[in-house]
């Protein structure tokens, strides 16, 4: 449930939903996300900026000219979360990876961390059903849960300055994209030949919070274009 | 009339820029926009423009513009050196905070900004930009933008839809910056030693070299942790002071990552962001509390401070 909503700054507010980071939680962000949002854009509500949900939190930042933090935290304060409506239908992805060994950056290291084969660490990660937290960092890049406990995995000791573009890492409970080459220190399992965003689309990301995934293994001929 | 400026030198950071590209945060895209608003509005509003055209910022050292055709009628804000070289060789020293005419053949050379990091140059009527998801703000990082989402580049043209119904304007005044930036207290405090806590509002504070559009890095007296330095990752606001394993704050400005996990120790208020932005590395400031009623107080008079400005641009003949 939502726990307490405080400001952060003068401009900001972030509605609290306590510090578990689980699915119920995030969902519950996630529809209240969406409410805000859809309230926004419909003018409901004047002067949002952003509204950026995190895996147990919403933040919501405004223009100081146009409304001050009170009346959106007296509006927040009286929608009853569990009465409000799925306004989103949320989305579910089949995304192609290739986890050939040129792409698994990591394979080594995760076998010995994990005890298991690669093929074994292929088919539990192909076979789970992913749920986007949030996405941020860069661009278009999902925090997806939850992972299988056989695969949770702390981050490689020496950061990555550089993650190719496409390729998907996991770190703990969590699945991510690098949409864009970025410095990291995820475990890289595979990647992915899908463009996750182009900021020209009017919706620019192809995952959205609340977004289903499901990865399908690709044979690395099919994504040999990809650079 | 379309008028085209040539970029002779680019300046060490020039970019596109407007109010920011909002609604985008849950997908990873921070608003961005111009840091200092008040200059940004100021520079739009000495050429008759409304502000939500787009202008170039530039940091440190300015641009090098060669008028190839047209003529245009510029604005500079901010504290900056800069001169015209006019095309009979004549040399005028620019006068910031005032708007002039650029003819074909006048080269325009913003040398540099003087105790301060930003300023900005706007033109009446618009830059011929592509509008990217309703936005002509530039994201370097993430090459998003009109210009490719980059900087300006040498040699580059740029086209402009000018237009020179407005009389030359200048606004005399001095906008004096004060070291003292009020706050508002983080959300975390409980990560913090009552050390620090005090520390962080008695000591003075110096603006590192390592400071952007995205943060600024301060120096001073380490901030300690009572145990961990991280939180579940969560949205983050413009103007938010972290603090990282190292003890080391990093104020979050314009470009800031979309989320983050350390924990925050105070907040900038919307009223004092101009003036911080503007503070140059190795400069020092401390840091004073105030109540969410007194920032919000300190914004009203901010926004009749700047209305004030702007109502007292007069003819630059006058």
């Amino acid at each position: 449930m939502l726990k307490k909503i405080t400001t952060v700054g003068d401009s900001s507010i972030i509605c609290d939903f306590g510090e578990n980071v689980d699915l119920i939680t995030n969902s519950k962000v996630i529809k209240l996300f969406y409410y805000v949002k859809n309230l926004s854009q419909e003018k409901k509500i004047k002067g949002l900026l952003n509204y950026t949900p995190s895996y147990n939190k919403l933040l919501i930042s405004f223009d100081l000219e146009k409304v001050k933090s009170n009346e959106i935290i007296e509006r927040i304060n009286s929608v009853d979360l569990t009465a409000i409506p799925e306004i989103i239908k949320p989305k579910n992805h089949l995304i192609p990876i290739c986890y050939d060994e040129e792409f698994a950056l990591d394979l080594k290291l995760m076998e010995k961390k994990l005890n298991l084969n690669f093929s074994e660490i292929i088919k539990i990660h192909s076979e789970t059903s992913f749920f986007v937290y949030m996405i941020g960092f860069i661009p278009g890049h999902p925090y997806m849960g939850d992972m299988d406990k056989k695969l949770h995995l702390s981050r490689i000791p020496t950061p990555r300055l550089r993650v190719p573009k496409g390729s998907i890492g996991l770190a703990e409970k969590f699945c991510n994209t690098y949409t864009f080459e970025a410095p990291g220190g995820w475990n890289i399992i595979g990647k992915t030949p899908l463009e996750f965003f182009d900021i020209k689309k009017n919706n620019p990301s192809i995952l959205s919070p609340g977004d289903t995934v499901k990865f399908e293994s690709v044979k690395k001929s099919e994504i040999k274009n990809l650079k | 009339m379309m008028s085209t400026f040539s970029i002779e030198r680019p300046g060490i950071h020039s970019t596109f820029q407007d109010k920011g590209r909002f609604g985008l945060q849950h997908l990873g895209v921070v608003a961005g926009g111009c840091m200092d608003s008040f200059l940004s509005d100021l520079a739009n509003k000495l050429v008759g423009n409304d502000i939500y055209q787009p202008l170039v910022e530039f940091a440190h050292q300015g641009p090098q513009i060669k008028m190839i055709s047209g003529k245009v009628h510029v604005s500079i804000t901010g504290n900056i050196k800069f001169e015209i070289k006019k095309n009979n060789k004549k040399i005028i020293e620019g006068i910031p905070n005032s708007s002039f005419y650029l003819e074909e053949g006048d080269l325009l050379d913003v040398i540099a900004t003087k105790k301060s990091i930003y300023g900005y140059l706007a033109v009446e009527g618009c830059f011929d930009l592509e509008k990217i998801n309703n936005s002509f703000s530039t994201l370097l990082k993430a090459k998003i933008g009109p210009n490719g989402g980059r900087k300006l580049f040498i040699n580059q043209k740029i086209n402009v839809n000018s237009t020179i119904a407005n009389n030359n304007k200048k606004l005399l005044s001095n906008f004096d910056k004060v070291n003292e930036i009020r706050v508002l207290p983080g959300k975390q405090l409980n990560y913090f030693s009552d050390k620090s806590l005090k520390d962080f509002y008695l000591e003075k504070y110096k603006i590192s070299n390592n400071t952007d559009r995205m943060g600024a890095r301060l120096e001073g007296n380490k901030l300690e942790h009572l145990s961990s330095f991280n939180i579940p990752s969560e949205g983050i606001a413009k103007g938010s002071i972290q603090v990282p394993g190292d003890g080391q704050a990093i104020v979050l400005l314009n470009d800031h990552p979309t989320v983050g996990g350390y924990p925050k120790i105070a907040h900038i208020i919307t009223a004092d962001y101009d003036n911080f932005v503007q503070k140059q590395p190795g400069s020092e400031v401390t840091f004073k509390e105030v109540s969410l009623k007194e920032a919000e107080i300190a914004f009203d008079k901010y926004l009749s401070y700047k209305k004030k400005q702007q109502s007292l641009i007069s003819n630059a003949n006058e």
